[in-house]
């Protein structure tokens, strides 16, 4: 094979250099003035014929091909800044595309008009002062023209969101190869986060949990889609966990680096919601084929049509992966998607070892514990309510105990003290106040355990004003788990605190 | 060649009259330096041997980026064919999976783009063009027996050399050459775990471009020296053909510019070896966070393009040189506007340094500052402008040789228009948005410095092959040549306007992924197939530059193309010292054609009485 390979070459190469040879003995045979004429004249129709073909394939293939390309037919801009770099684009266009053609014509046809003829002579014209001058002072014109246009559009366009105009903002994190994308959640604010705190399983973007601006923020799973109001100014906020990548949504004509250690922005106010944006494309017929070739069944592409995130800046071997869809809906329809999500503190960090706020209760937990326990409360104490047994035990979540002690934390107040409410407001409920513990330790350490904290809640309402008549406390120890003994879970649920009403 | 009037001038008695003695031969008796074989062919201190040396090991690096640059097509144009057969020379790169289709392997994909870019930028089009015709035409061209330091021209050559050697072993590296794009940009470069290239691979390949400075520098030094300095009697620097000036600025810009190259290159290797945090902040990769900050890798940006964008001028003035002088020479007509091409081309050189951060107007750099850098860069337009019509009106009113050297000019006018006219969209940062690191730019700089240089360089090479090798290079071989090279050129990077507009990224792997990238299949195979085309090409020039060589048409007389400058005036036999008695004396410009009765005037022949110099 490589033996066949290497034959055919040295044919080539044998065949090119007697295509040279011959060449030039014709010219010898017919003459050196002779042959070297025709073949300038053969050179310069040449330059002319090129310049036709060039010129007609130029313009027709770029009216052919102008449906795929950003700002015309359909793929009109997805944002409202994209007008501006589109309108300066075909201004761009419009005067190279004059200096383009003008010049190319001028080129060929002066090399085909003048090529060399015998007896002619060539004219002596070594400069022009009021030629030069023209040709100097017209494209510097043009240039100042495209140059203050751009430059104002430029401005325009960094410029958003800075004259007041309300913005929401949304983190974007590059890293090998991938995007981590995050939404403020209620604040408006992302929270700070810090590369030392990165921990893949758990954090995988190094938030702060320490600033309260990173508790409600919401990190997108890896191959969510991106949420866009429509209509609403976005500041896209861009960083890179590792190398260099580049934030680059090509619908919307945005692009911007993520820089290690260098927090950059973009913001952008999307215009066309997915939706409208299929519609437009539907129009058109190289839309309506199926979107897989291969299944004429498959649907048209006009209806699979996303906007895409992609890298637009050498990362490494994955750098050609990097895709996310971004999705652009209503105003409303964001909102609804947005309060549906779960801040990633809450759903993974709350309550674990990586919590620094585990001893602490935020006041929404406080609130939100608040109207739980009272409306249990108020459908349990119902006397009307008839309760089967069992139903009459309300489980204190929110009362904790210093760790393998019973003494009380200043935490367990709040859910204490509503109980002190809760009762005066049914004054004919009385309480069993019972105290449980899982079975890890002496059995009767535990006992002993229960029953002093449950004292301890029965001193605490007791100090606060209930009657000691209306309650009682009693420790159980391990004797009644809720959960298994046999997982971490299971025991954290069975060590409690629980009211039983025992008549009302 | 035919023409009226044509006069042959006889250069050897008109030296001898009017020449000036500059008691050359007394002092070099017998040449010494150049007469055993290593002296002459390999280590020598000749400028046109150094020349020679210049260009063939260009040629060899040519051939060996244009090579990668078909095997990283065939990928792009052609992602479900099997590249199997590559397996003997690639190896392990070469992924086959179970249905016995090899792919290329995305790491190599893009240790190819790197060294291709790498080795055309600074190997072929730097050391290649620059080099070679620096070299050759410097001390012909001004009168001068040879450079000012013929061994630090030496020395030039061989740290280049020693640059390529350097970089061709990192080809054969286990973890693979550098893949992180020519440009380099840290993290990516200065971290081992980030890539599989940036290990070994890119410590070669820092190295070997830190020699590769050395030699540009030592080059430079000794360019810049000898125009100033070994300019005959008589040529005063307006009478320098535009060539001289062309390579001259080119030798000041990489004097300065270089060296900031280098000293980015420096910190870099201390980031990669010393633990130091020049360009790294705020890292997290491969599990742990790195104990480095404090560094910007926009600080290494700045320093690469402080060189990267002087760099292109590098690589496109000489062109413009040879380009202005052949234009000149084959429509026999003066250059129009000499002093406008030389005010333009020093104009050019000095926008070249205050410019650079139009490459990072999307690299997170404050967009005020941007609205300079738009400014600056956009005038350049106007001296490119003056350029282009200049040399159409040298056309105008001529009488062309249509030759292969000549026909290679025009192209180059042709490539450098288009080429540069995609630059004011990216110059204006608006519009730099949407089309930065898209094909849109491939398209835009491979036409403008990289077909546009090679157009240059091909009509430099046809040009002055006679001088180099007193043999011409075979004419219809060269215009099959220049034909092909043409259409292939726009028929590789016309259409990649298309596919950057369509928003598709430069240095994708693989389009598949993303719906608005993947539907230019049909222009991927089309590109690929012209490129392919246009290797072969380029494999038929280097035959013909060979076969020429040793079996070319002989030259007879001394001026083939009854040019004006003094290269001519040398006998076809080289000898060192180049004029075998007096150093010519120069009365005149570069451009007496068709001045008056005279189809052309050399620079040394005496003004007749009443007649003025026309520079």
């Amino acid at each position: 094979m490589t033996f066949i390979v290497l034959i055919i070459l040295a044919l080539i190469v044998i065949i090119t250099i007697q295509i040279g040879r011959i060449s030039d003995l014709a010219t010898k045979i017919r003459g050196e003035e002779v042959a070297n004429e025709q073949q300038n004249n053969r050179s310069a129709l040449g330059l002319l014929i090129f310049l036709v073909v060039f010129l007609v394939l130029c313009i027709g293939s770029a009216w052919y091909y102008k449906d795929v390309m950003l700002g015309y037919g359909p793929l009109t801009s997805a944002s409202e800044h994209g007008f501006l770099i589109d309108s300066m684009f075909n201004w761009t266009l419009f005067f190279t595309g004059i200096v383009f053609v003008i010049t190319h014509i001028a080129l060929f046809w002066f090399s085909y008009k003048y090529r060399e003829v015998r007896g002619r002579k060539a004219s002596f014209m070594a400069h022009d002062t009021t030629l030069e001058m023209v040709w100097t002072l017209v494209p510097a014109v043009v240039m100042a023209f495209l140059v203050v246009r751009g430059l104002v559009d430029w401005n325009k366009i960094f410029d958003a969101g800075k004259n007041g105009e309300g913005y929401i903002e949304i983190g974007a994190t590059g890293y090998q190869f991938a995007w981590d994308i995050r939404y403020t959640g209620a604040d408006n604010k992302l929270g700070a986060k810090d590369f030392r705190l990165i921990d893949p399983a758990t954090n995988s973007l190094g938030l702060d949990w320490k600033d309260e601006a990173s508790l409600d923020d919401i990190v997108l799973g890896g191959s969510d889609v991106i949420m866009l109001p429509v209509d609403t100014l976005v500041k896209m906020r861009v960083s890179s966990k590792d190398v260099l990548h580049s934030f680059y949504l090509p619908h919307f004509r945005v692009k911007m680096d993520a820089v290690p250690g260098m927090p950059t922005y973009f913001t952008f106010k999307p215009t066309k919601t997915t939706e409208e944006f299929r519609q437009e494309l539907r129009k058109y017929p190289e839309w309506n084929e199926p979107y897989d070739p291969s299944d004429p069944e498959s649907k048209p592409r006009w209806k699979e049509f996303n906007y895409e995130l992609a890298c637009a800046e050498l990362c490494g071997k994955g750098h050609y992966s990097m895709r996310r869809i971004v999705k652009v809906v209503s105003k409303s329809e964001y909102d609804s998607w947005l309060a549906g999500q779960k801040s990633f503190y809450l759903k993974n960090i709350r309550g674990t070892e990586n919590d620094p706020h585990k001893d602490e209760l935020f006041p929404f937990e406080i609130e939100n514990r608040k109207k739980e326990l009272t409306a249990e409360f108020d459908a349990k104490a119902n006397p009307e309510t008839a309760l089967a047994a069992g139903e009459d035990i309300i489980i204190l979540k929110h009362v904790f105990y210093n760790t393998g002690s019973a003494g009380l934390r200043d935490l367990s107040k709040h859910e204490l003290d509503n109980v002190v409410s809760l009762m005066n407001k049914y004054p004919n409920v009385k309480l069993e106040l019972r105290g449980h513990t899982d079975n890890v330790g002496d059995d009767d350490l535990n006992m002993k355990l229960s029953q002093e904290r449950a004292d301890n809640v029965y001193n605490y309402l007791v100090g606060k004003g209930i009657s000691d008549s209306r309650l009682s406390a009693k420790g159980y120890g391990e004797t009644m788990p809720i959960g298994s003994n046999d997982t971490a879970e299971g025991r954290q649920e069975n060590r409690r605190t629980e009211l039983r009403i025992i008549s009302k | 060649m035919s023409n009226i009037n044509v006069t042959t001038y006889p250069e050897d008695k008109i030296f001898e009259e009017s020449g000036y003695d500059d008691h050359f031969y007394e002092h070099h008796h017998g040449d010494k330096y150049q007469s055993s074989f290593i002296g002459h062919y390999i280590f020598s201190m000749d400028h046109k041997m150094i020349s020679k040396q210049f260009l063939i090991t260009g040629i060899f690096w040519a051939i060996i980026g244009a090579a990668m640059s078909v095997i990283f097509r065939l990928q792009l144009g052609f992602p479900e064919e099997s590249l199997a057969w590559l397996k003997p020379i690639l190896g392990k790169w070469i992924v086959v999976n179970d249905a016995g289709i090899g792919k290329l392997a995305p790491e190599f994909y893009y240790a190819l783009v790197t060294m291709h870019g790498t080795i055309l930028v600074f190997f072929v089009l730097t050391a290649g063009l620059s080099g070679t015709f620096s070299n050759l035409l410097i001390p012909l061209q001004i009168g001068a027996r040879d450079m000012a330091s013929p061994f630090l021209n030496m020395l030039s050559y061989w740290f280049f050399f020693l640059a390529g050697v350097v970089m061709f072993l990192s080809l054969f590296v286990s973890t693979g050459p550098f893949a992180g794009g020519w440009t380099a940009y840290p993290p990516l470069s200065a971290l081992p775990q980030a890539s599989s290239g940036s290990g070994t691979g890119m410590t070669l390949w820092i190295v070997s471009l830190a020699f590769f400075v050395v030699s540009v520098l030592l080059g430079g030094i000794n360019y810049v020296t000898t125009v100033l300095n070994l300019r005959t009697k008589g040529m005063t620097m307006w009478r320098m053909p535009l060539t001289i000036w062309a390579l001259f600025i080119t030798a000041i810009i990489g004097i300065l510019s270089f060296p900031v190259l280098l000293s980015g290159f420096f910190m870099l290797m201390f980031d990669r070896g010393l633990g130091t945090s020049f360009y790294l902040n705020d890292i997290f990769i491969g599990g742990e966070a790195l104990d480095r900050v404090g560094g910007s890798p926009i600080l290494y940006q700045h320093l690469f393009w402080f060189l990267g964008h002087p760099e292109v001028y590098i690589i496109i003035l000489p062109a413009m040189g040879m380009v202005s002088e052949v234009l000149a020479v084959h429509s026999r007509k003066p250059i129009f506007g000499y002093r406008a091409m030389a005010y333009s081309i020093m104009a050019i050189a000095f926008l070249s340094f205050i410019v650079w951060a139009h490459h990072m107007f999307m690299s997170g750099l404050n967009p005020f500052i941007s609205n300079f850098f738009v400014v600056f860069t956009l005038i350049i337009a106007v001296p490119s402008a003056v350029k282009v019509f200049n040399w159409i009106t040298t056309l105008y009113g001529g009488n062309i040789r249509m030759v292969t050297a000549s026909l290679f000019a025009i192209g180059f006018v042709s490539m450098f228009i288009s080429g540069g006219l995609t630059g004011i969209y990216l110059g204006n940062s608006t519009i730099d948005i949407q089309m930065h690191d898209t094909y849109f730019v491939v398209a835009h700089f491979h036409i403008v410095m990289g077909v546009a240089a090679f157009f240059g360089m091909f009509a430099g090479i046809y040009h002055w092959f006679p001088k180099m090798y007193g043999r011409f290079m075979n004419e219809t071989l060269g215009r099959i040549h220049f034909w092909g090279t043409l259409i292939c050129a726009y028929a590789i990077f016309w259409p990649m306007h298309y596919i950057g507009l369509a928003g598709v990224p430069r240095r994708y792997y693989d389009f598949s992924t993303f719906d608005a990238f993947k539907h230019f299949e049909d222009l991927n195979k089309f590109i690929t197939i012209a490129a392919i085309i246009a290797f072969g090409l380029q494999i038929l020039f280097v035959v013909n530059f060979f076969y020429s060589i040793f079996k070319g048409k002989k030259l007879t007389t001394r001026n083939p193309w009854h040019a004006n400058t003094l290269e001519w005036t040398t006998p076809i036999e080289h000898l060192h010292g180049n004029w075998p008695g007096n150093l010519p004396v120069v009365y005149r410009w570069a451009y007496d054609y068709n001045k008056d009765d005279r189809e052309y005037v050399p620079q040394h022949i005496k003004l007749n009485e009443n007649e003025v110099d026309n520079h």
